[in-house]
């Protein structure tokens, strides 16, 4: 009989636990974020349900964002959905055409939850909001792309890092005269740098109707702008062996080229900021500036990353927990958790802003990050640099990779690469205003 | 020859009846859906769809890439199966004939059907790698010789073996029980005619084996058509420029990532019908040849 007691006292104790937590309102929050962001991710639901007394998030992780998308669409069909899904760029054009979502500006008028909406920065704020400004979904963890350079054989070379396309070149070419046995730039093919950062920067579009922002009719357009010979230029270095492919598939991705010192040049998000500071070759000297452009006159680059949607059909209750995460995620506080425990940037300005005067980028291991605020803000977005509102972007982005794949082994020039991608892309965006047909971009 | 059955059909109804349910429920259900699907233009996060007829397969089957697809995957069917097909032959002989550890190699040789595509598909991308072990060694004696990262040939070549080691196990064990229920004595009256051992395996085992051999080429067939795409999702992802992008692979790509649900429901259904087919082919004239014993 005696034997039974810590079994009893286990089950009563569970029993307690149980009845504590079930006081509390849960609401589900899935993430698409794995490894050691997942892990910073939960931290945050950590902090947060240490901070309430009346609600629980529970969060659950998932292997990267198309998966927690694809989930979370498998559950809404069947009335489980999360209260809370983090969603990424390229799915933003499916959940704001299903209309099944709760516009967080909405939501927090509702709950009465005070947010300074101004605060934000209109890169980031504007990829998340209808044609009409208002935002959908609350910025989360908002990164763009950069480039990553070795300073030590910069400064072999007498040459500070490049700003234009021609200067990169220039710097290329004088990286090879020194070391002719070192790969100057390790190229990994990457629709979201090579084309999409590149046209907001250079402001040239992507497609027609402002980057799909103005309706559903819309076509790409990327095979007759300034793209077409920025490509040929990547191709041109491939070539001349300035550069050297280097993919996961050749058992080395560009960002282990560069942390391992083999390459001088790595094109990523800022994101990878972190990971670099933690993982890289001692004798690897680094900084990250933004990427080039064509001329002089640059424009704001795009914001990469997730944001946090609010989705329909869930309690009252549910929505108010979820209200108070999002509060809680917004403060001074909870954003410099994050920022720093991720390469990720703070998404308001004030929280920038209160960062720098306490001389958070001044040192390392943040210092440089700032550059990526530099190159979200460095205009204020026009029509051609609020981001990109077109429907199945990812398989748009899968047609490209092909289309380059096919250019970069010379089985055609890169113009006719260009002009494939962008057919099979606009049948791609047809196909989606016929899904939607007689529905509006809100 | 009499027959067995039972008088009260309820009770044999309830017997069977697990069995209905499971097949109806992740067979039949999710295929009547996957038809609908592929008729109309479904919104990922429901809301409705739009009935658009042959519309689906038109814009597929008017696709000269998905034409490429459907070769890739032929490609891919007929190099794995046989390379699988040949190497469990192989092995399944030798441990037939009781050479030392065979028994080792018997339990040793199933492990790898064990092991899950994606995870087959990393180790041999370690394997393949050009920049590292084996495959440096060769780049270096013939500068550019391997480099499957832009050669789609390579790269097919990489998937076939990966997805070929996997299936070997499977095959190893039926070709092992094949071997091993032939009876001794005929083997034996054989060897006491003056038959070497190459000539007993052509003119007894080989032909005694048929049935065996026919029922891993189907089951072979199919598998590479439909569980080949962890393997490719981690090797190559379709590439480079779509020399590995097989059917299943596509499927995956434009459903699970791409939230094109109508698309991809279209190619599962041409998908199945092709693989319905080869089967249908495989046994109206493969099976032909086939002697049970």
């Amino acid at each position: 009989m005696n034997k039974s007691y810590p079994a009893l006292a286990a089950l009563a104790l569970a029993f307690c636990a149980t009845t504590a937590s079930a006081d509390k309102i849960k609401f589900d929050y899935w993430y698409g974020l794995s490894g050691d962001l997942g892990e910073t991710l939960a931290e945050t639901c950590n902090r947060f349900n240490a901070s309430q007394d009346k609600y629980e998030a529970v969060c659950t992780g998932y292997d990267g964002y198309e998966l927690v998308v694809q989930s979370a669409i498998a559950a809404f069909r069947a009335g489980k959905a999360p209260a809370l899904l983090q969603s990424f760029d390229a799915g933003t054009a499916d959940l704001m055409m299903s209309g099944q979502f709760y516009a967080v500006t909405q939501m927090m008028k509702d709950y009465n939850i005070e947010i300074n909406w101004a605060d934000y920065f209109p890169g980031i704020a504007n990829y998340y909001a209808s044609s009409k400004g208002e935002l959908f979904s609350m910025p989360f963890n908002s990164s763009t792309a950069m480039m990553y350079y070795n300073t030590d054989d910069l400064a072999a070379v007498n040459m500070p890092a490049p700003t234009t396309w021609a200067e990169f070149d220039a710097t290329l070419k004088a990286l090879k005269a020194k070391n002719p046995e070192k790969c100057s730039y390790g190229y990994e093919p990457s629709v979201w740098v090579d084309l999409e950062q590149y046209s907001s920067i250079n402001n040239v579009p992507l497609a027609t109707n402002n980057n799909g922002y103005d309706g559903m009719d819309t076509q790409y357009v990327y095979n007759t702008t300034s793209a077409v010979k920025h490509m040929e230029d990547i191709k041109g270095w491939l070539d001349a062996g300035l550069a050297e492919m280097k993919v996961s598939a050749g058992g080395m991705n560009s960002q282990e080229a560069f942390s391992q010192n083999i390459c001088s040049f790595f094109f990523g998000s800022i994101a990878n900021h972190s990971s670099l500071n933690l993982k890289h070759a001692d004798n690897l000297h680094w900084e990250v500036a933004m990427i080039p452009s064509e001329t002089a006159e640059r424009h704001n680059s795009v914001v990469g990353g997730a944001s946090l949607w609010v989705l329909a059909g869930k309690s009252e209750d549910e929505y108010r927990g979820v209200a108070e995460y999002l509060k809680f995620i917004s403060t001074p506080e909870s954003i410099k958790f994050w920022v720093s425990n991720t390469g990720y940037i703070p998404v308001t300005k004030s929280a920038f802003d209160a960062l720098t005067a306490e001389g958070f980028y001044a040192a390392a291991p943040f210092k440089g990050r700032e550059t990526a605020i530099a190159s979200l803000t460095a205009t204020e977005p026009g029509p051609l640099n609020r981001g990109f509102r077109l429907g199945s972007m990812i398989q748009h982005r899968a047609e490209w990779l092909s289309e380059v794949q096919a250019a970069l082994a010379g089985q055609k020039t890169v113009q006719e690469a260009y002009d494939t991608s962008v057919e099979r892309g606009n049948a791609l965006l047809e196909k989606f205003a016929k899904t939607y047909a007689g529905k509006t971009l809100p | 020859m009499r027959r067995a059955y039972f008088k009260n059909n309820w009770v044999a109804a309830l017997m069977v009846a697990p069995q209905l349910i499971i097949v109806f429920t992740f067979f039949y259900f999710p295929t009547s859906q996957a038809l609908y699907w592929a008729f109309t233009l479904e919104q990922p996060w429901g809301g409705g769809n739009t009935w658009v007829g042959f519309d689906n397969f038109a814009a597929i089957l008017g696709d000269a890439y998905y034409w490429d697809s459907i070769w890739v995957s032929i490609v891919y069917a007929i190099g794995s199966t046989a390379l699988a097909v040949i190497m469990a032959l192989t092995l399944a002989i030798f441990a037939d004939r009781q050479l030392a550890g065979y028994k080792l190699y018997r339990v040793g040789m199933i492990w790898p059907y064990a092991i899950a595509a994606p995870a087959v598909g990393l180790a041999f991308r370690f394997i393949f790698t050009p920049g590292a072990g084996l495959m440096m060694f060769i780049n270096q004696m013939f500068p550019d010789l391997w480099n499957p990262v832009d050669n789609g040939t390579q790269a097919m070549g990489m998937v076939i073996v990966a997805g070929a080691w996997k299936q070997v196990a499977y095959n190893f064990i039926f070709f092992l029980a094949g071997l091993q229920s032939i009876p001794r004595s005929l083997i034996e009256a054989g060897a006491m005619d003056g038959a070497r051992v190459l000539r007993r395996m052509r003119d007894i085992q080989l032909p005694l084996l048929a049935p065996t051999f026919f029922f891993v080429l189907v089951i072979n067939i199919t598998d590479s058509f439909t569980d080949s795409f962890g393997i490719v999702d981690t090797m190559t992802a379709g590439g480079p420029s779509r020399a590995t992008d097989l059917m299943v692979y596509k499927i995956f790509n434009d459903g699970f990532q791409g939230l094109d649900y109508s698309g991809a429901a279209a190619q599962s259904i041409i998908l199945m019908l092709l693989v319905i087919a080869l089967t249908f082919v495989q046994f109206r004239y493969i099976e032909r040849k086939v002697h049970y014993t």
